[in-house]
């Protein structure tokens, strides 16, 4: 260690990543289950298919470098608080693994409960909140409705005057709630997976899935064939492309998600604020960096980009709600390609082929069910069966017409 | 303590204005010209701050944007976290202090003003150094629109921080006669402290341009403070030269270690000596020049220390002329001094004897590193030069070209024939046809005599366990810490960057990152070649979120639409709701009344007497054509097309899902011709739909949508009186029931000022004998006042929008997006009857037979009775069977989407969605609100006035 | 931030188009004749290339006419537009 003065603030230093990771390994030719996409999800799976259901013959096949896609350019917002039971059931499954996992997987992922507000601005945003917040409580959710001063009182930043354009008539709360650094989930998830022999295989693009009587076989990738029992499907934004590999067809459209950061700060917010009307949602992270979420752009695009215009609207919004932000500056924008469904639910059990397990549709807002995905989904994988909590979430719902639907009145992206 | 660094002449400061400052708290002087860093340099100051993770000295390294170390908070003129004290530009009065990590927000709001402007070219030219000063010049005289910008206060670029000659002229003299012909040329605009901070597809590139920081407190108030510029160029040149690469060794940031280049440019630029006793390392030929020039302007310059064992020879020969000891083969292990550099350690490459040089400044060149951020944000994609040790563009785009050093030239002549060629192809690219060649000017720079070599780290530097080889100064990360990383398992440079945070900081890596890249890549015994460089992202340096606000805040965030009797409202007190852009008045509360009060009051005189409200927003489209009726019978779920003359239908329309999104009045005027009006919220959300199906799937259609939402003033007219209002009103009229009956329209002059054109609609959303009286918008406040006067004996009162709520509810009447939320079709609103059963198809009509909405228990809407007539209540709480409050996660049946206390009814009552609610009605339930469980009793929908006799009066 | 050429108005910024999704499909002729597979197909799935894809715009801050583009989804390139009559032409 150099010398010199103790960290001058505190936040300054992230806590130091593991000396060791992962190993790199040349794909075997053969596993019991592959999964494609070295997301957050894909690695989460991963980890429970190994610690759970000790399946441990096991590839996460990954395009880029591992957890490159969306898990690292996400705003890392987590949260329980959706209208629906069927989402309120796998998130706040998620939310309750979260709460474990630092120890579960001994690796210190800055899971930080510092509560979400989701404002409202409308009469009608009134409504939907309280009905949101009442749903949450008899889910057994955490959730409150708060009037505009208790707003202020735990966001003391928060334009709350009713001269703004659209004021702040409130907002719920969930104060179990917050947000935790998305690479070291990542990594935590695919060094613990790796310790119980997962093979993490990286620059490995699947470009073929294999099927034989109606029932998966293996994979094609950049780096040769590999056989496999089941195939397990995390690759988000790039869902269409790969289900169509085993004619599988699926109802989501991949469009560009952008988000930003500032320099470092001094603290100046304390908790994490979404608005769903004047489009904001942003916290500061652990570093000091304000994150903030951009809107989605219209048009279907794997670019990884994003268009400015989104970026500038952003800013504006933010600033009716967060006028100390004026003077902060942006330092870095990006985009991640994310598969929007249409009831803005995700998509997560079996397919047609037999073997082949689908999980996407996460859209926007993904990141915060990592550790509840990781658990179903490897749950359904073993048993060929979804779990309680992903039974809802059919690929058939569609036809049936059992939507989930998230965006309605009453929901919020992210 | 502070000296005086000044050089008596050069420069190119004003030396007659002289600016105060304050830094860390110390009076200090400059001149008009400097920079914070400049300014601080000529007081023989190098330390700035301390860094962020081991409180080191950290002093300045650059001259420009890439500066990795000297960050600084300033407080006064504008106060602003975290910038560079390398592109502040000084002012009289300015303050600051050196800034440890993290930047503070000032609490006070930033009034200043910003703006954005739009600018269309054939030729952006990124770059005023001596590339894009040729690209401009080329791109100019073949008649094209051309911007140039350039982030300093001049234009120039390089030039300014070197001595060099064009056409054995001063290279000064050659950059003015360029700038004075750009500016002279018709369609060239010249931007100056601008920088191009990103590069979009087709053309877009934005730039910020700082308009007044140089003014400090004389900053006019109504000058935007920053402008934020959105270029549209068919053609880009980008000309954003090279920064300067340091090299790795132990002890590598004392303040007093800078980059070669920075220190020319404090010389030239600035008049400024960056030290008395100067050592200078490199591995290339350019810090040769700096170590003559720093000599010949009065410096010691001892020694300078090559990498390389072949030096270049005239060079070298010209050093010992100065008394600079030249060491071949030689570099920097490691260097001594706390707040500033005092000791400097060299050894031969190989080993060997090691040496100790007293120092103030150590000057490093570690070879050049083209600023390729624009290229890559375009998805141009990049290549490793090994010869530089660099990634340059690797290929050419069709709208973007890369000139000079940005393209990795080296040689002040190829930069500026690049920068010619590169204006030639772009005007060419943009349909232009070039004039004459530009004449190229003669530089006098001389050729490079050595090959540069490429050294990223001083192999076996010291200090072998506390390592303090730093990669990235900012976030304090070294050699080790990237060691560490690889040693992990990881090989992609993102995941390095990740681990280590190397590139993350303000600076974002601009010094660093190629450094990391090759250090990665040497740990893993790669090729760089077969390496991909991390992603380069806008913006390019930091922009404000004021300055990206721009104007759009407040007021103009978003528009506000009113109606044309906005201000009556707002004089007789109303309170306002938002709905969509839309203010409208929410109620009139007299003087003592609470909304409470205020709005039994107004549903007491709608029901008892007469009342009236502004219903303007409501939306409206007007819909022509021959086959207009044909186009309606498949939007709406009702038969339209049997809708006679002079009648009005109430419609509900689907998505393709079969879930409501709008509903409202259909009024035949003709047989080709209708009105429809929609919900105030979605009235553009229907005209976009019916124009795409109109456009996109029934062409054949002979039809015209025409959004007439603002031409109309709408007020219902509402109450048993209301027939003797509007007969007063309309006296030419015949108002009787069997003449003007329940759903018809009639048109007619009003009694009003010269008589206004009226049409009036006999409808009603609160049951009442109502009218809905439309006039043109101008004619508004004339139709309101003369209801007003002739309503006033009957107690005529104006209600909003809360009032309205409850008399359609106790009526049953849902609102669309409140008792509706995008999972409700007609049926569970209990409308069958609105849902034509004749019709073969109409949008939605399929989805209405899946499975799921065949489900018995489905959520419907009905009416809910609190047991406590005087318990409201909350709109959102939910709906259970049990008289206890179970464990979670609890049943829910639904929940209440409007709730109110009902002067009418005597009594609070709600409306809900509740699954198989038609089939519970009379069911006990409980309402879960906050800890108690509030009995209700499900009801009809429909609460006052079941047999519908009130509405003819 | 692309620039869109309107096959009316010229090329427009972003900003005033709205997004369609696919082109080229159409309301089914018969609804009532779908199975709700067939039905479900059309109300929800729809294609989602990476690379060219025929896909809607409409100019609602312009001429609001609607009509047909070839993207490129990766590059955002636009390698054809064309009237909601025209086929698909043929791109590289
Ligand atoms: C800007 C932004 C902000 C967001 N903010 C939030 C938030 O605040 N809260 C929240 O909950 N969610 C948020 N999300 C959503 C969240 O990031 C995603 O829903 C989630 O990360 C998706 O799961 P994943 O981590 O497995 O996806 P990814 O990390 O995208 O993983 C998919 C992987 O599949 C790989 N892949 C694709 N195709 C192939 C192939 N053919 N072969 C091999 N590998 C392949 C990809 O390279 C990628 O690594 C945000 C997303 C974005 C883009
Ligand atoms: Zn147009």
């Amino acid at each position: 260690m150099p010398t010199g003065n103790p960290p001058a603030k505190p936040g300054a230093d992230l806590p130091d990543h593991p000396s060791f990771l992962w190993r790199n390994p040349e794909p075997a030719s053969s596993y019991d289950v592959v999964i494609v996409g070295g997301g957050g999800h894909g690695l989460a799976t991963a980890y429970y298919l190994a610690a759970v259901h000790g399946i441990t013959n096991v590839a996460v096949l990954e395009k880029g470098w591992l957890a490159g896609g969306n898990m690292a350019r996400n705003t890392t917002i987590i949260r329980s608080n959706y209208l629906w039971d069927e989402s309120s059931g796998i998130y706040e499954h998620a939310l309750k693994l979260w709460e474990g996992l630092e120890a579960e997987l001994d690796y210190p992922i800055l899971f930080d409960q510092r509560g979400v507000l989701n404002l409202a601005h409308s009469l009608q945003d009134v409504r939907d909140s309280v009905r949101r917040v009442n749903a949450n409580r008899l889910n057994g959710i955490d959730a409150e409705w708060l009037e505009a001063d208790a707003v202020k009182e735990i966001c003391p930043i928060i334009n709350v005057s009713p001269d703004v354009r659209y004021p702040v008539l409130g907002a719920t709360y969930q104060p179990r709630a917050g947000i935790a650094k998305h690479d070291y989930v990542a990594w935590g998830y695919a060094s613990a997976a790796d310790r119980l022999g997962v093979d993490l295989i990286q620059n490995c693009e699947v470009t073929g899935i294999e099927t034989s009587d109606g029932r998966v076989t293996g994979v094609n990738t950049t780096r040769g064939r590999i056989a496999a029992g089941k195939v397990a499907l995390c690759a988000s934004g790039h869902s269409s492309e790969l289900a169509a590999m085993a004619g599988v067809e699926l109802p989501v459209q991949s469009h560009p998600l952008q988000a930003l950061v500032t320099e470092l700060l001094e603290p100046v917010h304390p908790t994490v604020v979404m608005s769903n009307a004047v489009h904001v949602y942003v916290s500061q992270a652990h570093k000091g960096e304000l994150v903030m979420g951009a809107g989605i752009d219209s048009y279907n695009g794997y670019g990884q980009r994003g268009s400015f215009h989104i970026i500038e609207r952003q800013m504006s919004a933010a600033l009716e709600l967060f006028p100390i932000f004026a003077r902060a500056h942006l330092l870095r924008t990006w985009a991640g390609i994310v598969d929007v469904s249409p009831d803005a639910s995700p998509i997560i059990g079996l397919t047609p082929v037999d073997g082949l397990y689908l999980n996407c549709g996460w859209g926007t807002g993904g990141f915060k069910a990592t550790p509840g995905v990781g658990d179903c989904f490897a749950h359904t994988i073993a048993n060929d069966k979804p779990h309680p909590y992903n039974e809802p979430f059919t690929l058939e719902r569609f036809t049936t017409g059992a939507l989930v639907d998230e965006h309605g009145a009453a929901a919020v992206a992210h | 303590m502070s000296a005086d660094f000044r050089l008596p002449s050069g420069g190119r400061i004003d030396r007659d204005t002289r600016l105060r400052f304050t830094f860390n708290g110390q009076s200090l002087a400059g001149r008009k010209g400097d920079t914070l860093a400049s300014a601080l340099l000529a007081n023989g100051l190098h330390q700035v701050t301390t860094s962020i993770k081991y409180g080191r000295p950290r002093g300045i390294m650059a001259a420009g944007v890439e500066e990795p170390n000297a960050l600084v908070q300033v407080a006064e003129p504008f106060s602003e976290p975290m910038l560079t004290a390398t592109t502040v530009e000084l002012c009289d009065g300015l303050v600051a202090d050196g800034l440890v990590g993290h930047g503070r927000l000032d609490t006070e709001p930033d009034t200043a003003r910003y703006d954005a402007k739009h600018a269309h070219c054939d030729v952006l030219v990124v770059g005023a150094g001596p590339a894009g000063l040729a690209a401009a010049l080329t791109a100019a005289r073949a008649g094209s629109r051309v911007v140039l910008v350039d982030d300093q206060n001049e234009a120039g670029g390089s030039l300014l921080g070197r001595d060099d000659y064009l056409d054995e002229r001063s290279s000064d003299a050659w950059v003015c006669d360029v700038i004075a012909e750009l500016a002279a040329a018709p369609d060239v605009l010249l931007l100056d402290r601008t920088t191009a901070f990103g590069a979009y597809q087709d053309g877009f590139v934005l730039a910020l341009q700082r308009r007044t920081d140089d003014l400090g407190f004389d900053a006019p108030r109504h000058v935007s403070r920053h402008r934020i510029w959105r270029i549209r160029a068919k053609q880009t040149v980008i000309a954003t030269g090279a920064h300067e690469r340091p090299i790795v060794f132990s002890d590598n940031d004392r303040p007093g270690i800078m980059l070669a280049g920075a220190a020319r440019t404090y010389l030239h630029r600035y008049g400024v000596q960056v030290g008395r006793r100067i050592g200078v390392f490199t591995t290339n030929d350019s810090a040769y020049h700096a170590a003559i020039e720093l000599a010949e302007a009065g410096m010691d310059v001892p020694v300078l220390i090559d990498a390389r064992h072949t030096v270049p020879p005239k060079l070298s020969a010209e050093c010992a002329t100065r008394g600079i000891d030249v060491y071949p083969g030689h570099v920097v292990t490691g260097t001594e001094g706390q707040e500033r550099l005092t000791d400097v350690h060299i050894r031969s490459i190989t080993g060997g004897h090691a040496d100790t040089v007293v120092c103030d400044t150590l000057l490093v060149s570690g070879g050049w590193n083209p600023a390729v951020h624009l290229f890559s944000q375009l998805g141009g994609s990049l290549r490793y030069a090994p010869e530089l040790g660099a990634y340059v563009p690797g290929e050419s785009l069709s709208s973007a070209r890369v000139a000079g050093s940005a393209a990795g030239a080296i040689e002040l002549m190829a930069c500026i024939e690049q920068g010619a060629e590169a204006g030639r192809a772009a005007v060419t690219a943009a349909g232009f046809r070039p004039a004459a060649e530009i004449p190229v000017p003669f530089a006098d720079a001389r050729a490079d005599e050595a090959a540069a070599t490429v050294l990223w780290r001083v192999p076996g530097s010291e200090n072998a366990e506390e390592d303090t080889q730093f990669v990235d100064l900012q976030r304090d990360v070294t050699v080790s810490d990237v060691t560490r990383a690889t040693g992990a398992g990881l090989e992609s440079l993102e995941h390095v960057k990740r681990y280590t945070t190397i590139g993350t900081a303000h600076d974002q890596g601009k010094t660093s990152g190629m450094l990391a890249a090759a250090i990665v890549a040497e740990e893993l015994g790669a090729d760089l070649a077969d390496r991909r460089p991390t992603t380069f992202r806008p913006p390019y340096t930091s922009v404000s979120f004021a300055a990206l606000g721009g104007r759009d805040r407040g007021e103009l965030y978003d528009p506000i639409r009113v109606t044309a009797l906005h201000d009556w409202h707002v004089a007789h007190g109303a309170e306002f709701e938002d709905v969509g852009q839309w203010k409208r008045a929410r109620h009139y509360p007299r003087q003592g009344e609470d909304m409470h009060a205020a709005v039994l009051r107004e549903c007491r005189a709608a029901r008892e007497g007469v009342a009236l409200m502004d219903g303007s927003t409501l939306g409206k489209i007007d819909l022509q054509g021959p086959d207009a009726a044909e186009l309606l019978d498949m939007l709406y779920t009702n038969m339209m097309s049997t809708l006679k003359v002079g009648r009005i239908r109430y419609g509900v329309m689907c998505g393709i899902d079969g879930m409501v999104i709008d509903d409202g009045t259909v009024i035949r005027l003709a047989d080709d011709h209708f009105l429809l009006t929609t919900t105030t919220g979605n009235a553009a959300m229907v005209l976009d739909w019916i124009e795409e199906w109109l456009q996109t799937e029934w062409p054949h259609l002979r039809v015209f949508a025409t959004s007439v939402t603002e031409h109309w003033v709408t007020v219902p007219l509402v109450g048993p009186k209301s027939r003797d209002v509007l007969a007063a009103v309309a006296p030419d009229l015949d108002v009787s029931n069997d003449a003007f009956g329940f759903m018809t329209w009639q048109d007619a002059v009003l009694d009003v000022a010269d008589g206004i054109p009226a049409r009036i609609c006999r409808i009603s959303f609160s049951g009442e004998l109502a009218y809905e009286i439309n006039v043109n918008a101008w004619d508004g406040l004339a139709l309101w006042e003369a209801l007003i006067n002739a309503g006033e004996p009957y107690g005529i009162t104006p209600y909003g929008t809360e009032t309205m709520h409850v008399l359609r509810a106790e009526k049953g009447y849902p609102i669309v997006g409140q008792d509706t939320d995008g999972t409700v079709t007609p049926q569970d609103l209990g409308m069958s009857w609105a849902v034509s059963k004749k019709k073969a198809d109409f949008i939605g009509k399929r989805s209405f037979s899946r499975a799921e909405n065949l489900r018995p228990d489905r959520k419907q809407l009905v009416g809910l009775v609190p047991a406590d007539p005087t318990v409201l209540l909350p709109e959102g709480a939910h709906i259970i069977e049990s008289d206890h409050l179970p464990e979670p996660p609890v049943r829910m049946l639904g929940h209440v989407t409007s709730s109110y206390d009902s002067a009418a009814l005597g009594r609070t009552f709600a409306l809900a969605l509740l699954r198989s609610g038609r089939d519970r009605i009379g069911e006990k339930l409980y309402a879960p609100v906050d800890d108690q469980l509030v009995p209700v009793t499900v009801t009809e929908t429909v609460l006052y006035d079941k047999e519908g006799a009130r509405r003819d009066g | 931030m692309q620039l869109i050429p309107c096959p009316w108005c010229g090329p427009r910024e972003e900003v005033e188009f709205h997004y369609g999704g696919q082109a080229h499909v159409s309301y089914p002729a018969d609804p009532a004749a779908l199975s709700d597979e067939e039905w479900a197909r059309f109300v929800f799935f729809r294609d989602n290339p990476r690379g060219p894809f025929a896909e809607r715009w409409s100019h609602t801050a312009g001429c609001r006419r609607w009509f047909n583009a070839v993207r490129d989804t990766r590059s955002y390139e636009l390698h054809a537009v064309y009237r909601l009559d025209e086929e698909r032409p043929v791109t590289t």
